[in-house]
């Protein structure tokens, strides 16, 4: 055990960091692209169908067949981490798009009449009155996309982005347990440290009725 | 001559037709009503009577489909809808507060959006919670989960009072709560709506909230005005649906 984390510690250390960063990078874009393209579908429900629809379907296209098929895409398939991260986004587009649009779309009409009657604008009734209730929902979806996108990215290391899966694919080809569960362990570590901090904070978001 | 409040003019309402053409179900029919200023009209009516619809038209978050409704003798049209809605307060069944914002922030919401200064504001919200009988100091900080369903409704009442409003839209305002509290709130307002003088229209199934809090009490039909009679002539009226409502209520009494 010890020379095994003499010899690979250090390694363990870069992949770990490695894979956060991928993990982290994707997670932004998602963030970035599916927050305000949730709350547009709320504003324009007849578009939700098929955006949400479209973003189901990447869901389903296997995490290996994604990366291989994005491969010969010409500015994506010149850095393998580049094409990792915008694989990523996309398996974590789905659960902050469909949270987003579901939390603002649950939020009691009651409260957004009110809102509507106290004068609020579109933007501030979004700011004031229908975010801040959704958090805890969009939160939720947050939690599902990063623990999902901490997995599949462990699949990146097939087209040499890099990231925990690295040892793994490394442990299988040459049939070494103990490499296998040097990525297998802290990527699994990864995603149960960031669910837990995830889950916390979306208790803390959550707003208390009764 | 009393000055007019707010003015229904041949106020119709036809709910949206469907995708095969067919023309939508009609919630009102060319209702004509004048509410002086200053005084409590109770609008009355079985659920479905379009009592809720004719209220909302006020602050315009619904549109008459034919006739207009003027609000101080302008056409809710000719305004533009955020200053409309600021002038007016709403207060409708408890769950009416934010869940997430204090009674201090819930109340001084109107205010918040105006874009007064804070202090301004906390000064506003002490004076207009204590006008719907909570001390500031006791209650600011809690939340609605914190409140008893009375509680938060002093609090949506005091929002609907802190723009100093002139029209006051009250829909059901009480119809959740125990009859006690009830009472208790109807004897509050009573006293409140002496002080402010507002143009208040309350909707309400409580004949008795209706003979107690206003000047003025018409019955809803189908869309209609069926009658339209100061508190005192309602009991003994030989208006068929008058007569039909008060039967209702008092049969426990009169059989």
């Amino acid at each position: 055990m010890m020379s095994f984390l003499h010899s690979y510690g250090w390694e363990v250390g870069r992949l770990t960091f490695e894979h956060l960063w991928l993990t982290a990078s994707a997670m932004l874009l998602a963030v970035g692209v599916g927050l305000p393209l949730g709350i547009l579908l709320t504003r324009r429900r007849r578009l939700a169908r098929p955006v949400i629809g479209f973003a189901n379907v990447m869901q389903t296209v296997p995490s290996l067949a994604l990366f291989g098929l994005l491969l010969p895409v010409p500015w994506l398939g010149e850095n393998a981490a580049r094409l990792a991260i915008v694989a990523l986004t996309g398996y974590a587009l789905l659960p902050i798009l469909r949270n987003t649009y579901v939390g603002i779309g649950n939020v009691d009409p009651e409260l957004i009449d009110v809102a509507n009657a106290l004068g609020m604008s579109n933007i501030q009734r979004l700011f004031k009155v229908e975010l801040p209730l959704a958090a805890s929902v969009i939160l939720a979806g947050l939690r599902t996309a990063t623990v999902t996108c901490v997995g599949v990215a462990t699949i990146a290391a097939a087209i040499g982005a890099g990231g925990l899966g690295e040892l793994i694919f490394r442990g299988v080809a040459s049939v070494d347990n103990g490499l296998v569960l040097a990525g297998a362990i802290p990527a699994a570590l990864l995603a149960l440290g960031a669910d837990a901090i995830l889950g916390w904070l979306e208790g803390r978001l959550s707003v208390r009725r009764s | 001559m009393p000055t007019v409040g707010v003015e229904f003019a041949k106020v119709s309402y036809t709910l949206p037709g469907g995708a095969d053409g067919h023309t939508g179900r009609s919630l009102l029919h060319e209702v004509s009503l004048q509410l002086d200023a200053g005084t409590t009209t109770a609008l009355l009516g079985r659920s479905g009577a379009g009592k809720t619809t004719l209220l909302r038209m006020v602050n315009d978050l619904v549109s008459p489909t034919s006739g207009e409704v003027r609000v101080g003798g302008k056409a809710t049209r000719d305004y533009e809808t955020v200053p409309l809605r600021r002038s007016i307060g709403y207060v409708i069944q408890e769950t009416g507060l934010f869940p997430h914002m204090t009674a201090e922030r819930n109340a001084g919401m109107a205010l918040e959006l105006a874009g007064r200064p804070k202090a301004e504001i906390a000064t506003r919200v002490r004076e207009v919670l204590g006008l719907a009988g909570l001390d500031y100091n006791e209650f600011r900080e809690r939340y609605p989960w914190q409140l008893s369903g009375g509680q938060r409704q002093r609090v949506g009442l005091a929002r609907a009072l802190a723009t100093d409003p002139m029209v006051l839209l009250m829909d059901e305002p009480f119809g959740a709560l125990d009859p006690l509290t009830r009472a208790e709130m109807q004897t509050m307002l009573r006293g409140l709506l002496e002080k402010v003088g507002k143009t208040v229209l309350l909707v309400t199934h409580d004949l008795d909230e209706a003979l107690y809090l206003a000047q003025r009490v018409v019955f809803l039909s189908e869309g209609k005005v069926v009658a339209d009679l100061p508190p005192e002539e309602i009991v003994g009226s030989d208006n068929a649906y008058v007569r039909d409502y008060v039967s209702a209520v008092h049969r426990a009494v009169s059989a």
